[in-house]
C-alpha cells in the first residue's frame, strides 16, 4: 500500500519529500511530508480544502520556504545546497535556474493579460532561455497547436474562454521544457462543459511520459490516468497507493469520509 | 435582439420598436441659463478697455514669450522624466525585502514631497552658500576633483533639481500604487517560469501597472507644466516670467495674463491628448475591444456606419445629440 515511500533502485525519483515541514508564522501548514514520486509518474494529491496541498506543490519550486525536512527534486535539494552537514541559502539566480525545469499550472491561470496567446507562450523561452525570437515563435505556434489554440494565437487572454486559458497555460508550461509538471487544481475555476478539453490535453502529456503533480477534486482523472494518489489532511499524509486502490477501498476514516463527500 | 424567434407572428424580421424617447426640459433651461450668463461675460470682455485685445496679439508673437515657451517645455519634460524615472527607482527600492533601501526610500519621499516646490527650488539655486566648492574624493582624504558650485549648478540646473527631485517622490507613490494594483498571481507565474525578479518587474508587472500609474502622471504632467512658473523665484525665464516682465513694464497686465493662459491652455490640451492615446496603448488585453481613437468615432459618425435598426426609427424628439 505505502510502497511509495521505498526508494528506487534503478533511477533515483522525481521528487523525494522527507519530513517536509512548513509553516506560516505560527501556524504549522505541512507537518512532515514523506512521499516520493516516480520519473513519468502522473502522481495525485487529493485532501479537504486547507490540508496544504498548494503548499506543498509551491514548495516544490521554491515559491515558498521549506522550514524543516529535506525536499529533492531530480536528485537536487531545493533551494539551499547541502555542504558538509550545513544547509547554504541558493541566491535568486540559482533558484530560477531550476524553476526553468519545473512547470506550474494554476488553479487561475495566471496567463499575462497584456499579452497575446502567442507572446504569452513565447515570453519565457525568450526572456529566461535567450532563444531567439522566430524559433521560440515557431515552436511556441507548435504547442498551440498542440492544445488545438492554434487560430487563437492572436488572442489576448481576456478574449478566451476559461478552458482555453488553462490550455494556453499548460502551452506557456511547457515551452519551457520541463522535466515536472505542476499541476494545482487546474480545472476547478472551470465550468464543467470546459473541464473536460483541459484534462483531454493533460491526459496527452501523461501518456507521453511527462511527470506529473496534480492537485485535483477530479477523481475520475486520478482513477483513469493517475500512477499514485496521496490523501493529504491536516498538513501530513494520511494514506497513498495506487488511485483505484485508495479510491475504492479507503483503508482510513477520514479518507473515507473526504471520498465520500466528493465522489 | 433582432434575430427571428421561431415562434413569431410574421416571418423574418420582428418590426423595429417606434418609441418616443424621453424628454429633458431640465437640460434645456440649464442651457438657456448658461447662454445668457456666457453672453453677459462676453459683452464684458469685449467692451472692456482694459483688455487690449491689439496687446494680446502682440504678446502672443512676442519673442521673449515664445522663447519663455520652450523653457517651460524643456523643463516639464525634463523634469518629468526625472520623476517618472526616479519615482520608478523609489517605489522599487520602497517595495523591496531589503529594509536598508525601503528606508532609504521612505526617508527620501519624507522630505521631498513634505517641504514645499518652492522652497527646494530656493534651496538648490543657493546651495553655493552651504557648500561653496562641491567635490569629489574620499571623504576626510584627498579630493579628486572639485568645481565651484555656481557653476556647476547654473539657474537652469537648479530649476530641474528642485523640480525633478520633487517630481520624482510624488511619482514614486503613483508608481508603488501601481505595482501593487497588480495581483500577485502574475509574480509567482512568471517566477515559476525561471524568470528573474528584475524580468518579472520588467515585463509582467509594470506593463500592467501603467494602467493604473498613466491617468495620475497625466495629472502630474498637466500639473508639472504649470509649476514651473514658479522658477520665477530663481529668476528663470520661462513662459510666466517672461510674461511677467512684459507686464512690470508695461503695466498691461491682463491682457500679457491672457496671452500667456492661452498657451499653457494649449499646451495643456495637447497633453491631454497625448495621455489620451498613452492610455489606450497601455489597455491592450485589459479590454476585450480597445474603445475608438476620437478620429476613428469621427470618421464613424460621418460614414454613417450601419446604426442598429431598432433605434433609426425612433421618433427623434427633442434630444438629437449626444451629451451636452
Ligand atoms: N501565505 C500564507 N500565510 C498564512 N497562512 C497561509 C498562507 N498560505 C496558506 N496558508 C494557510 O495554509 C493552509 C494550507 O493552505 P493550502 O493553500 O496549501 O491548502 P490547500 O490544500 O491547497 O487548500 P485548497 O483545496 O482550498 O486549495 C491553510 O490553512 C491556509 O490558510
Ligand atoms: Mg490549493
Amino acid at each position: 500500500m505505502s510502497d511509495l515511500i521505498k526508494p528506487q533502485d534503478t533511477a533515483h525519483p522525481m521528487v523525494r519529500s522527507e519530513a517536509v515541514h512548513k509553516s506560516y508564522g505560527l501556524v504549522e501548514v505541512l507537518k512532515g511530508i514523506d512521499l516520493e514520486v516516480k520519473q513519468g509518474e502522473v502522481f495525485c494529491l487529493v485532501g479537504p480544502s486547507g490540508s496544504g496541498k498548494s503548499t506543498f506543490l509551491r514548495c516544490i519550486n521554491h515559491l515558498e520556504k521549506v522550514n524543516g525536512g529535506r525536499l529533492y527534486v531530480d536528485g537536487e535539494l531545493v533551494g539551499y545546497r547541502e555542504k558538509g552537514d550545513r544547509l547554504y541559502e541558493l541566491k535568486d539566480r540559482e533558484v530560477a535556474l531550476k524553476r526553468r525545469d519545473i512547470g506550474m499550472v494554476f488553479q487561475r491561470f495566471n496567463l499575462f493579460p497584456h499579452m497575446t496567446a502567442l507572446e504569452n507562450v513565447v515570453e519565457a523561452p525568450v526572456q529566461v532561455k535567450k532563444e531567439s525570437k522566430s524559433d521560440a515563435r515557431e515552436r511556441g505556434m507548435q504547442l498551440l497547436e498542440r492544445v488545438g489554440l492554434a487560430e487563437k494565437a492572436k488572442s489576448y487572454p481576456a478574449q478566451l474562454s476559461g478552458g482555453q486559458q488553462q490550455r494556453v497555460a499548460i502551452a506557456r508550461a511547457l515551452a519551457m521544457k520541463p522535466k515536472l509538471m505542476l499541476f494545482d487544481e487546474p480545472t476547478s475555476a472551470l465550468d464543467p462543459e470546459l473541464v473536460g478539453e483541459v484534462l483531454d490535453v493533460m491526459r496527452g502529456l501523461a501518456e507521453e511520459g511527462m511527470t506529473m503533480i496534480v492537485v485535483t477534486h477530479e477523481m475520475g482523472f486520478a482513477r483513469e490516468v493517475g500512477d499514485a494518489l496521496v490523501f493529504m489532511d491536516g498538513g501530513v499524509v494520511v494514506e497513498s497507493g495506487h488511485p483505484r486502490e485508495v479510491l475504492t477501498n479507503p483503508q482510513h476514516e477520514r479518507t473515507r469520509a473526504f471520498l465520500s463527500k466528493v465522489l | 435582439m433582432n434575430e427571428t424567434d421561431q415562434g413569431s407572428v410574421k416571418p423574418g424580421r420582428p418590426e423595429a420598436i417606434k418609441a418616443v424617447p424621453v424628454r429633458h426640459p431640465g437640460r434645456w433651461a440649464g442651457v438657456a441659463v448658461i447662454a445668457v450668463l456666457a453672453a453677459m461675460l462676453g459683452h464684458a470682455i469685449a467692451t472692456n478697455p482694459a483688455i487690449n485685445w491689439t496687446v494680446i496679439g502682440d504678446t502672443l508673437t512676442n519673442p521673449t514669450i515664445i522663447h519663455g515657451i520652450w523653457v517651460t517645455l524643456e523643463l516639464t519634460a525634463l523634469s518629468m522624466l526625472m520623476g517618472v524615472v526616479g519615482g520608478v527607482l523609489l517605489a522599487i527600492m520602497r517595495l523591496s525585502a531589503n529594509p536598508v533601501l525601503s528606508a532609504t526610500a521612505w526617508v527620501y519621499i519624507w522630505i521631498f514631497r513634505g517641504t514645499p516646490v518652492l522652497v527646494q527650488l530656493v534651496f538648490w539655486n543657493s546651495i553655493g552658500a552651504l557648500w561653496p566648492k562641491l567635490s569629489i574624493g574620499i571623504p576626510f582624504g584627498p579630493e579628486f576633483w572639485s568645481e565651484n558650485s555656481n557653476t556647476l549648478i547654473p539657474v537652469f540646473t537648479a530649476a530641474l533639481l528642485g523640480l525633478g527631485l520633487n517630481e520624482a517622490a510624488y511619482m514614486a507613490e503613483i508608481v508603488r500604487a501601481g505595482i501593487q494594483s497588480v495581483d500577485e498571481g502574475q509574480t509567482e507565474a512568471a517566477h515559476a517560469l525561471g524568470m528573474s525578479r528584475a524580468a518579472t518587474m520588467r515585463r509582467i508587472v509594470l506593463p500592467q501597472a501603467m494602467r493604473v500609474i498613466i491617468p495620475p502622471t497625466g495629472n502630474e504632467t498637466i500639473s508639472m507644466l504649470k509649476t514651473t512658473s514658479l522658477v520665477q523665484v530663481i529668476a528663470l525665464v520661462e513662459l510666466f516670467t517672461a510674461g511677467h516682465d512684459i507686464y512690470a513694464r508695461t503695466f498691461q497686465t491682463i491682457p500679457v495674463l491672457i496671452a500667456v493662459s492661452m498657451y499653457y491652455l494649449l499646451m495643456t490640451s495637447i497633453l491631454t491628448v497625448g495621455q489620451y492615446y498613452i492610455e489606450r496603448h497601455y489597455a491592450r488585453g485589459a479590454n476585450r475591444t480597445l474603445p475608438p481613437t476620437p478620429i476613428e468615432r469621427l470618421a464613424r459618425l460621418f460614414r454613417g456606419k450601419p446604426v442598429p435598426p431598432a433605434k433609426s426609427d425612433v421618433v427623434t424628439g427633442a434630444e438629437g445629440g449626444g451629451h451636452v
